[in-house]
């Protein structure tokens, strides 16, 4: 079941005028915000499909650069979106696309400041709801509402169960995992979804195991 | 949990309980959250939702201009008394619109389930408000029985325009209201799944194609008619009607009909109203020329 929630379905509580144009494309640029760990200084995105088509009558640029600036679905600066990132020294760019993607609500995002850069392929499934298909090269699949980790590691045996082993001593029950990888030994990326909310002090334990390179904490 | 219409009006049945009911008791297990939040939070949904309609009553512009204002002028109009449908079914109209007039000029709705139809289940609530006098309480069971509906379409079909076509946004908002009104009014949940099979069969095939990409036209007027369109099939179930293909078979065939849809007509601005000559003309004055060639 892709829906979970009756508040899927009746809500959520947003700025007009699209669902998955407007609300879905906020949340997709604030998972990119949570992920980045802080607002960037460089903003590429790229639409692709129906977000290439009518992302500028949805607002779904405007969407997006809210979601970077941290702003939830239903604030009422949404509209202001792009001179507030102006005034707060973000550069941003957009570009319509003509591949055709796998789903018709797909963004690509490039952020990035002095300190390092950030890609992430999102769509926009319907009434708000998002997946993160993609992340650094790497394909995944995490729908945005549950807490959840990214591990960037180097692809060794063990790396998994230690991580697995952290959770299961803080009593944090994994509800999806998935592993990948680019090359067999090279690096490799977890995608975990969780019950529970993760403390900073888990993210340091976590951080501190051989072979992870890279710890990012999704909370929902 | 219930993954189907039949599941969901059996476990309605088994029980003696409201649809309501059910989605409220499946909500506090599958988030884990306590009855009273699960409630309470619809309660703020059902609160953004008559402040958007307020608003709309008001008059509100969208920023192309485009839509705005026709809310207020179907109130005018009722008041002229001069109507030839129904009182109740034309505020139902007015409120669909104010809450989707509102929702293109940038403000605040509550998705349900999309932005796009949003005006279509709170435009029948609260065009009902006054002949059925429901409690708070009441009102918010409306809101966990459409939903219930569009958890099941949402699910097994589609919410989305871009992936299902108007029918997938309005057509299940329109069975969503037609549901809910029938359990409102004191329906069976049997009668509330004739209603959603009735109103959603009449909005099949129905295109997605946004003048300008804009979610203003057709998409406000198709609120307006989405919210008639529940309002007649709430009736024919409340009367004995039934619908000969079940509900279940009815999503079925709007998901089959919106994977046959061509991309032009999806919510890509391509095809159907979007690309009439008034259509392209729009889209160049807002956006520039190159922009309606495409």
């Amino acid at each position: 079941m892709k829906y979970k929630s009756v508040f899927d379905i009746i809500g959520p509580v947003m700025v007009g005028p699209s669902s998955s144009h407007t609300a879905g494309a906020v949340r997709i640029g604030l998972v990119a915000r949570k992920l980045f760990g802080r607002k960037p200084t460089w903003a590429r995105i790229s639409f692709y499909g129906s977000f290439a088509e009518t992302y500028r009558g949805h607002g779904t640029d405007v969407a997006i650069v809210a979601g970077l600036l941290g702003f939830d679905t239903f604030d009422e600066r949404l509209p202001n979106a792009l001179e507030i990132a102006r005034a707060e020294g973000v550069d941003v760019s957009f570009s319509a696309e003509e591949a055709i993607p796998h789903h018709p609500n797909t963004a690509r995002l490039r952020i990035g400041d002095d300190e390092g850069e950030l890609e992430l392929v999102g769509i926009s499934i319907g009434g708000g709801k998002i997946e993160i298909v993609e992340l650094n090269g790497f394909a995944l699949k995490l729908s945005g509402h549950h807490p959840a980790l990214l591990i960037m590691h180097n692809d060794r045996y063990g790396t998994i169960g230690a991580v697995a082993s952290v959770l299961a001593k803080q009593k944090i029950n994994i509800g999806h995992m998935e592993v990948s990888r680019k090359e067999k030994g090279k690096e490799a990326l977890m995608a975990i979804e969780v019950d529970q909310p993760l403390t900073d002090d888990l993210i340091q334990e976590l951080e501190q195991l051989p072979n992870i390179i890279q710890v990012a904490k999704l909370a929902d | 949990m219930f993954r189907n219409v039949a599941e969901l009006v059996a476990l309605a049945e088994k029980d003696s309980i409201k649809i309501a009911e059910v989605m409220i008791r499946q909500e506090v297990e599958v988030s884990g959250r306590s009855r009273e939040e699960v409630i309470a939070q619809m309660d703020h949904h059902l609160a953004v939702m008559e402040r958007a309609v307020e608003r709309g009553l008001e008059g509100v512009v969208s920023r192309s201009g485009l839509t705005g204002g026709d809310a207020v002028r179907m109130q005018r109009y009722i008041e002229g008394g001069r109507f030839l449908s129904g009182e109740t079914i034309l505020d139902a109209v007015s409120k669909a619109m104010a809450t989707n007039e509102v929702n293109a000029a940038m403000g605040v709705i509550c998705a349900t389930p999309t932005a796009g139809a949003a005006g279509v289940v709170p435009g029948t609530l609260f065009a009902v408000k006054e002949k059925l006098r429901p409690t708070r309480m009441e009102m918010i069971e409306f809101l966990f029985t459409a939903g219930a509906f569009g958890y099941i379409v949402a699910n097994n079909a589609s919410i989305s325009g871009a992936a299902g076509g108007c029918q997938a946004e309005v057509g299940s908002a329109a069975g969503m209201a037609a549901a809910a009104l029938v359990e409102l009014a004191g329906g069976t949940p049997a009668q509330a799944a004739e209603a959603m099979a009735i109103a959603l069969k009449n909005m099949l095939g129905l295109v997605c194609d946004p003048v300008a990409g804009l979610v203003e036209v057709p998409c406000v007027k198709r609120n307006a008619m989405g919210a008639a369109n529940a309002m007649i099939a709430a009736d024919m179930a409340l009367a004995g009607i039934k619908s000969r293909i079940p509900c279940d078979e009815v999503i079925e065939a709007m998901y089959r009909i919106g994977a046959a849809m061509p991309v032009a007509l999806k919510e890509t601005a391509q095809g159907g109203l979007a690309a009439t000559p008034t259509g392209r003309a729009i889209a160049a004055r807002i956006f520039g020329a190159s922009a309606a060639s495409k």
